[in-house]
């Protein structure tokens, strides 16, 4: 018999599955967050896997797929942090307010926090630690040291990825462009200024090279 | 050893100590200083970790066989506990741990007043810890939170500082709420001063409670290993905390190890050691096994410290031609439940030459989280009051704001017997950031902006702050046989880049190009002591004990090489990888072949030389503070409500600037958290249950991408050769100071209205227009007359 058991987000009364919260934020929300998209709303999870006894599935991240074995309840942020240890993509609110936890799927930003590790399944997915390749930097990280677009630097892997998703698309974006792309992407620090010109600097020297 | 007693500034608070005046002091580098790598732009050093996501924070530490631990918290602001039932939690398999007041350590806690306790069996704010439980993964101690019976005698309680003073209130501590006394300050006389004054003024602000909402949460790992506990820990101030650390496990210092080499924001919040931490290292005592607490965001907004609220009431008088006569301030600030400092008057005390001033700031107990000190603490509200009083009486007077403000200019610290500044870079600040501004030019730009329903306006606001920092603090160099250098240094590098100014410091002193020096820090066990950083006080502070390790180990090196280069020592120079023959520099030897013959040369052979440096006394006689002016453009929606902050030029004086890259990052990301303050930031406490209902980053608003205006930074650099020897101050705090200022005063210019409420929401700016506000936002099904919730200002 599977677990029926939920996934509490709130404590002291409160109770709210994750399941049940996705589902009542992805009407209201998902249309009004330009970037990076809310994961996909529509979960067909069956009950069968919706417990906590963990299921088999396979993950392809940057590059390389592996097998995990994962409770259904667990989002593809942690199963990246906790299982495969790529902890560069990080946990700030968890429920889809601060881009922190942004990574690309199929080339489109998305909330890792937001996306449940069974349904990320046959996806190309990339991760803060696939864009340096060999130890070089991508553009986009060069062009964030440069302009010293990072103070504590939490928010900026999640940064670099929602720019990365625009970039990839957008050869030539402006200054509205960049806003748009980390437009759900909170930092605290307020690095944004330096962030908008290290982001039409990297485009620059993208299209160059 | 000479000794000296030396005065030292602590957010706003002096303290004295005798402490030891270094011998081999380096000459403050002046002015005209000639530079290889000071004051040069430099990307941080760690830059590259923190893109590529390989820079491990504290959240990112995971061990083999790690529990992670979670905190069932009260959900009540004012409760008892009755009883607590954690059996069937224990019994949840995976379960390792489940800690109560029943069977912890009966541990005081220093931190929450004389009778604070490590768990408390009477709960003072919702989120108070009840409870923690240590588990195999986060989601079974989350479960096991759930089984946990709790039964409370739920108690009355009061949120608002200005109801907790009435004598009915609910208490929160002891008989009374307000902390300690009523702390007063004054001289002059502001009564006769007031009647003195042609005009006078008198207005109250209120502020609201800023969480500080670091991106990483709160978080600790603690590890035993025999006798020696190992702490990571999301931290300001790693050496603080260790030591806190050992006082109440009862354990000798060195046998603590606190560790954090990256930590995700702190803004004042992540200055001491935190109970989390003790639990975690309880926990992982009692389990054999590493232990990880992290908060969530809704613990970490409801537990982990706030910018406290004020009501500032403001009185102030001038005569016609300008000449301040008065100034009074009465504040009631909230510190929640347990002490915490509330004061706001620094800079109506300071900053302008006037004769009577009088200061009354009550710190008053409610029940909800301890404030704690964030960015600048008191004074972002402090001078969102005083900056608008100001300019309401260079209105009175037909007078330009910023020539009001030079006209009561003062170049002595008032509150100090008069003693001279340092150094007051205020007027240029004044004169250059006018300058790019174009405030001279405004009043053609409004008219021209301004359209039917939108409004453009410009205001200004000054700024002070400490920043002069003070010992302690120890540093260490170490030259490498092949030429190269490691710096071990106290204090922990926060985010503001302090690992790479200290880089670029001991490269500079020691003739070397930055690439070949290491700089160490935020670990306990491999760096000497060095403070917490807050207060702006980690470069003043550490620079230099830097430059003085450096400058010893130079010592010793240049030693090597006047017998290598078979010349006198005086006469030797490094400088950028070389040394160099002062009297003819065609004359030079690459450093590395100099300390090659470490080994060699000396009697007594050497394989690496070892410099020593700490932080000397402060200057005797002088007040070490740092100064700016920010100049605002808004354009205010006077059918909407929404201001929409279009440009800030911001001017900061804060001695030598090392690093202009860097350096521009403190003063755009203060502007915007000023920006936050000004606009958006608050917390909302239920009133029926002292809950915090926007707990979270979607109604918690931050200021994000597509509210950023221009920001232009102009860096006032004037090299504080009293200061220290390297002529430096601090810039952390300074720059959110006088954003909400300048913000408020470009609205009054903009609507001709005072919007004396932060944050300046669109429903504020509405009322004050004489618009009907929108309709109340309810929860459903409540009825109309009650208000489901209030900004409490409370």
């Amino acid at each position: 018999m599977p677990s029926r058991r939920k996934r509490s987000s709130k404590r002291n009364g409160f109770t709210l599955s994750r399941r049940r919260f996705l589902q009542g934020v992805s009407a209201g929300t998902a249309a009004a967050l330009a970037a990076p998209r809310l994961a996909t709303a529509q979960l067909q999870i069956d009950e069968e896997v919706a417990g906590r006894e963990r299921v088999p599935i396979k993950l392809k991240v940057n590059g390389t797929t592996y097998r995990l074995s994962v409770e259904p309840r667990w989002t593809l942020l942690d199963v990246l942090r906790n299982q495969l240890d790529l902890t560069g993509t990080k946990r700030v609110c968890d429920r889809g307010e601060c881009g922190a936890c942004t990574v690309l799927r199929n080339g489109q930003p998305i909330y890792s926090c937001m996306t449940l590790a069974i349904e990320a399944q046959g996806y190309d997915l990339e991760t803060i630690e696939g864009l340096s390749q060999a130890g070089r930097l991508h553009p986009l990280q060069e062009a964030f040291v440069k302009h010293d677009a990072l103070q504590c630097g939490f928010c900026t892997p999640g940064m670099v990825m929602s720019l990365k998703g625009m970039l990839d698309k957008k050869a030539n974006p402006t200054l509205d462009d960049v806003k748009a792309a980390i437009s759900g992407n909170i930092c605290k620090c307020g690095t944004y200024t330096k962030i908008f010109r290290a982001a039409l600097d990297a485009a620059a020297s993208l299209r160059g090279a | 050893m000479a000794k000296k007693k030396t005065i030292y500034e602590v957010d706003g608070v002096f303290h004295e100590a005798v402490v030891e005046v270094p011998a081999n002091e380096p000459q403050a580098w002046g002015p005209d200083a000639s530079m290889a790598v000071l004051g040069k732009p430099m990307p941080r050093v760690d830059g590259p970790d923190k893109v590529s996501g390989r820079a491990k924070y504290t959240y990112d530490i995971n061990l083999p066989r790690m529990l992670w631990a979670k905190v069932l918290r009260s959900p009540h602001a004012h409760a008892r506990i009755v009883s607590i039932d954690t059996s069937r939690a224990e019994a949840l398999p995976g379960v390792k741990a489940v800690l109560t007041h029943k069977n912890a350590p009966d541990m005081a806690w220093p931190f929450h007043g004389q009778d604070g306790k490590l768990f408390n069996t009477t709960l003072r704010y919702s989120g108070e810890e009840v409870a923690v439980v240590a588990a195999v993964d986060e989601q079974i101690a989350a479960d096991a939170l759930e089984l946990i019976a709790v039964e409370y005698e739920e108690m009355p309680f009061v949120l608002n500082p200005e109801k907790a003073l009435e004598s009915d209130a609910p208490k929160v501590r002891g008989e009374s709420n307000l902390q300690g006394r009523t702390s007063v300050y004054s001289r002059g006389d502001v009564e006769k001063g007031l009647a003195e004054a042609d005009f006078v003024v008198e207005q109250t602000f209120h502020s609201q409670v800023q969480v500080h909402a670091c991106l990483e949460a709160h978080v600790s790992v603690a590890q035993w290993s025999g006798d020696k506990l190992i702490v990571w820990d999301s931290t300001q101030a790693v050496h603080p905390v260790r030591e806190q650390l050992a006082q109440v496990l009862s354990i000798p210092i060195g046998k603590v190890r606190v560790i954090c080499q990256y930590s995700g924001g702190g803004f004042g919040s992540k200055l001491w050691l935190n109970k989390h931490t003790v639990i975690a290292a309880l926990l992982a005592r009692q389990t054999g096994r590493p232990v990880k607490i992290a908060f969530d965001r809704e613990e970490e907004a409801m537990t982990m410290g706030n910018r406290p609220s004020n009501v500032m009431t403001v009185k102030a008088g001038c005569k016609r031609d300008g000449t301040l006569t008065a100034l009074y301030l009465k504040s009631v600030g909230g510190v929640g439940a347990y002490p915490a400092g509330a004061g706001c008057g620094t800079p109506l005390r300071e900053i302008y030459a006037c004769p009577n001033v009088k200061t009354e700031e009550s710190n008053v107990f409610i029940h909800a989280d301890q404030a704690r000190p964030h960015r600048a603490p008191g004074h972002v509200q402090g001078t969102f009051a005083l900056e608008q009083v100001i300019d309401m009486l260079a209105e009175k007077c037909g007078m330009d704001p910023l020539e009001f403000r030079r006209k009561n200019y003062s170049s002595v610290d008032q509150t100090r017997n008069n003693i001279p500044y340092s150094a007051k870079g205020l007027d240029r600040c004044y004169s250059e950031g006018a300058a790019k501004f174009g405030w001279g030019e405004r009043a053609g730009r409004r008219q021209q902006a301004s359209q039917r329903a939108k409004k453009r306006g410009y205001g200004m606001a000054t700024q002070i702050w400490g920043g002069g920092g003070g010992p302690p603090g120890y540093a260490i160099v170490k030259i490498n046989f092949d030429g190269t250098a490691n710096v071990l240094c106290g204090a922990q590098d926060i985010g503001t880049a302090t690992r790479t100014s200290f880089l670029q410091v001991a490269a500079e002193e020691l003739g070397m190009k930055p690439e070949q020096v290491t700089l160490a820090m935020g670990d306990t066990e491999t760096c000497p002591y060095g403070p917490g950083s807050g207060g702006s006080r980690t470069v003043p502070s550490m620079a230099p004990a830097v430059r003085m390790a450096a400058a010893d180990a130079k010592r010793q090196m240049l030693d090597l090489a006047s017998r290598v280069m078979k010349l006198p020592a005086e006469r030797l120079e490094a400088r950028e990888g070389f040394i160099f023959d002062k009297e003819n520099p065609s004359t030079r030897s690459p450093i590395r072949d100099i300390t090659g013959k470490m080994r060699t040369e000396w009697e007594s052979p050497q394989s690496q030389i070892i410099g020593q440096g700490f932080r000397g006394p402060n200057p005797d006689g002088v007040a070490l503070n740092t100064w700016g002016a920010q100049f605002a453009e808004v354009e205010v929606d006077t059918e909407t409500g929404e201001i929409r902050v279009l440009r800030i030029v911001a001017a900061h004086e804060s001695g030598r600037i090392i690093n202009p890259l860097t350096a521009t990052s403190q003063i755009e990301g203060g502007v915007i958290q000023g920006i936050g303050f000004a606009l958006f930031e608050q917390r909302v406490l239920n009133n029926a249950t002292g809950r915090m209902v926007n707990a979270n980053l979607r109604d918690y608003k931050l200021p994000s991408a597509r509210d950023i205006p221009e920001i232009e930074s102009v860096l006032v650099d004037i090299p504080d050769t009293k200061a220290n020897s390297v002529a430096v101050k601090g810039l952390g705090e300074p720059p959110i100071i006088p954003t909400a200022a300048a913000i408020a005063n470009a609205v009054y210019d903009a609507i001709g209205v005072r919007l004396t409420e932060a944050p300046m929401t669109p429903d504020r700016v509405l009322r004050a227009l004489g618009k009907a506000p929108p309709a109340r936002v309810r929860a459903r099904g409540a009825p109309a007359t009650t208000r489901p919730w209030e900004v409490v200002h409370a």
